[in-house]
């Protein structure tokens, strides 16, 4: 089966501003595909463009066979986008906004209301349904955003950054709907700057930045790209942090000892070596040397995107292991 | 293709009409929806509804017994009053067309609409469809205010008709420059200021207020080929039923009607090209 989404060498400035320096991928049908990269790199122009909104430069972008800049209107009845900032509107309410996107797309008034009536169930804002959407919370509001989206039952989807602004729960909520989409055969691009939403969510990921694909893989195998698994070992004081590093040197590993001095870590690279962790940590304890803490760590897609990208992602990774937690609103949106 | 035929046997229970039928449909599904937002804007009903009747009031009797005296002998000045105030409410009232839009823009809906299947010009033509049934309820208001201050019809209802329909019409043409300048600024504090200061002159050096003949010689050439004045003077003779002194209804129609048709014809196309491209 072709691909249902091929860009090729996109390009598009804003005066001098080169938004995108030629961006090539391909999205599978019925697979979730992860545009990741930080703010400004690209991002939001590709979805534009790939949703007819923006013309490209140069290149050319196709969603199920069709040519975005001469067969717009072909494109739009397969699509649906579902913004960073929700796009409807807050003066009608949901069920409004949802029988509007209905007539215009054809619908009679009965078939419109009865899309209505399903998609408010099936987002849990039955209730809501008769409510201004200008009285909605963020995540109700993004709700309603995906499920005017989805009004034409588009086989392909662009989220362009779902949750950013979203508390934890919605955030949470929206991928489980996002999946369920994607089980019912939709094909999903979705842009984020969340490494661990990709990682959620995407069968691949597409890593931009400054305008162009830095890497493309799964999550698996940019992980395994930056580098395999290392020991890490915590310690009380940096005189025992300095022994062990020493003791270590009579092993052979398979990279130089990482000492990170001001967490008083010591970092072993051992890739796929369990018996050489086991030996690190017998060989300190043989020297009694008091060992606080250790752990076989895999690189993060945190580490992936600094590794690429030389940016500190969006949010640092117990930055976001907090939120999953706790009601804290996104610190990290702005990077 | 095989993904077109799939996507079509999914969507069996959508129909959209071509051509002309799809403007019209999608027009009309615009217009319902900026019509319903309009109750819900308590800003833009006390700006529409409010503000005609307080000018009405001040003008009648702040300046009315100063400005009435150089009326022609026989003329009331609320009778001199209504029509002009007619045409200023309805030009300052086409401005919610430019803050409208750059709302949509600044929130997003535009790109809604652009995403979505349908046809390109309808989300103007909707927003002015409704504008124009908003500046009908706008003249509406003004004229049982002006009934209180002691306007009449004296041409009979007729002719009361078509001094709405003229002032409407020629509201509507100004939406469409308007849906320019809204798409131009993109957003709602620009448009409001950028659709609104260059009315000023644009209805008070006219005939709506003062009799033209009151100002001075350099202002007069202004004011006397200005529309304002050519649409104030036009629903002035169609609210009393009677020509000015030494015209014509042919005379006076025709301009207005000129500027009405070459207003809309140099905007709208504009308007909508402006839109393919925001």
């Amino acid at each position: 089966m072709p691909p249902i989404i091929t860009v090729e060498n996109l390009r598009k400035s804003f005066g001098e501003t080169h938004a995108l320096a030629g961006v090539s991928f391909e999205v599978e049908q019925g697979t979730v595909l992860g545009l990741l990269g930080p703010n400004g790199a690209g991002k939001t122009t590709v979805v534009r463009i790939l949703a007819t909104l923006l013309r490209a430069d140069e290149g050319t972008a196709q969603v199920a066979g069709f040519d975005v800049a001469t067969h717009p209107n072909h494109v739009r009845s397969i699509i649906g986008l579902t913004g960073q900032y929700a796009a409807v509107d807050e003066k009608l309410t949901g069920a409004e906004n949802l029988q509007m996107v209905g007539r215009l797309l054809g619908m009679s008034s009965a078939t419109a209301r009865d899309r209505s009536a399903e998609l408010l169930e099936r987002f849990d804002l039955s209730d809501a349904g008769t409510r201004q959407v200008g009285t909605y919370s963020g995540g109700m509001r993004r709700r309603v955003d995906l499920a005017v989206s989805l009004v034409g039952r588009p086989s392909v989807l662009f989220l362009d950054e779902p949750t950013t602004g979203l508390d934890p729960a919605s955030r949470l909520e929206l991928w489980s709907i996002t999946r369920e989409l994607v089980a019912d055969g939709t094909t999903v691009l979705l842009t984020t700057q969340y490494l661990d939403e990709a990682d959620e969510l995407a069968d691949r990921i597409v890593v931009i930045d400054s305008g162009k694909v830095i890497e493309e893989g799964t999550a698996d195998e940019l992980k395994d790209r930056t580098g395999g698994r290392s020991l890490v070992i915590e310690f009380a004081t940096a005189e025992q942090l300095s022994a062990a590093a020493q003791v270590l040197e009579t092993l052979t590993v398979a990279g130089a000892v990482n000492r990170i001095e001001a967490k008083l870590i010591l970092s072993v690279p051992v890739e796929q070596d369990t018996a050489l962790a086991a030996r690190a940590i017998s060989e300190i304890s043989s020297a009694e040397i008091p060992i606080v803490d250790f752990h076989l760590h895999r690189p993060s897609l945190d580490d992936v995107f600094l590794t690429l990208t030389g940016y500190s992602p969006a949010s640092d990774s117990s930055d976001q292991a907090d939120s999953k937690q706790t009601t804290k609103p996104s610190a990290g949106i702005a990077s | 293709m095989t993904t077109t035929q799939t996507v079509t046997q999914e969507q069996p229970l959508m129909k959209r009409p071509r051509g002309m039928a799809a403007i019209w449909h999608d027009s009309r599904i615009i217009a319902w929806r900026n019509l319903v937002q309009l109750p819900r804007t308590p800003g833009l009903v006390i700006f529409t509804l409010i503000q005609p009747v307080m000018f009405v009031l001040l003008f009648t009797y702040v300046f009315g017994g100063a400005i009435g005296k150089a009326l022609p002998p026989g003329t009331t000045y609320a009778q001199f009053l209504i029509p002009g105030i007619m045409v200023q409410t309805i030009v300052f009232g086409t401005s919610a067309t430019a803050v409208g839009l750059a709302d949509d823009l600044q929130k997003g809906i535009i790109d809604r609409f652009k995403s979505l299947p349908i046809s390109r010009s309808a989300v103007l033509t909707g927003r002015i469809m409704a504008d124009a049934i908003r500046l009908t309820a706008v003249a509406s208001v003004l004229i049982i205010v002006g009934y209180v201050v002691g306007f009449r019809f004296e041409g009979g209802l007729g002719f009361g008709l078509l001094m709405v329909l003229t002032a409407v019409s020629f509201g509507a043409a100004m939406c469409w420059v308007m849906a320019n300048i809204g798409m131009a600024v993109k957003d709602v504090e620009t448009a409001q200021t950028a659709g609104f200061v260059w009315l000023f002159p644009l209805t008070f050096i006219s005939s709506v207020f003062t009799p033209v003949y009151t100002m001075p010689g350099w202002l007069q050439v202004f004011a006397r080929n200005n529309p304002v004045t050519l649409v104030a003077n036009l629903l002035r003779s169609f609210s009393v039923g009677q020509v000015l002194p030494g015209a014509t209804w042919t005379s006076m129609a025709l301009p207005v009607a000129l500027w009405v048709i070459g207003i809309t014809a140099v905007a709208a196309p504009l308007a909508v090209r402006r839109y393919r491209r925001v």
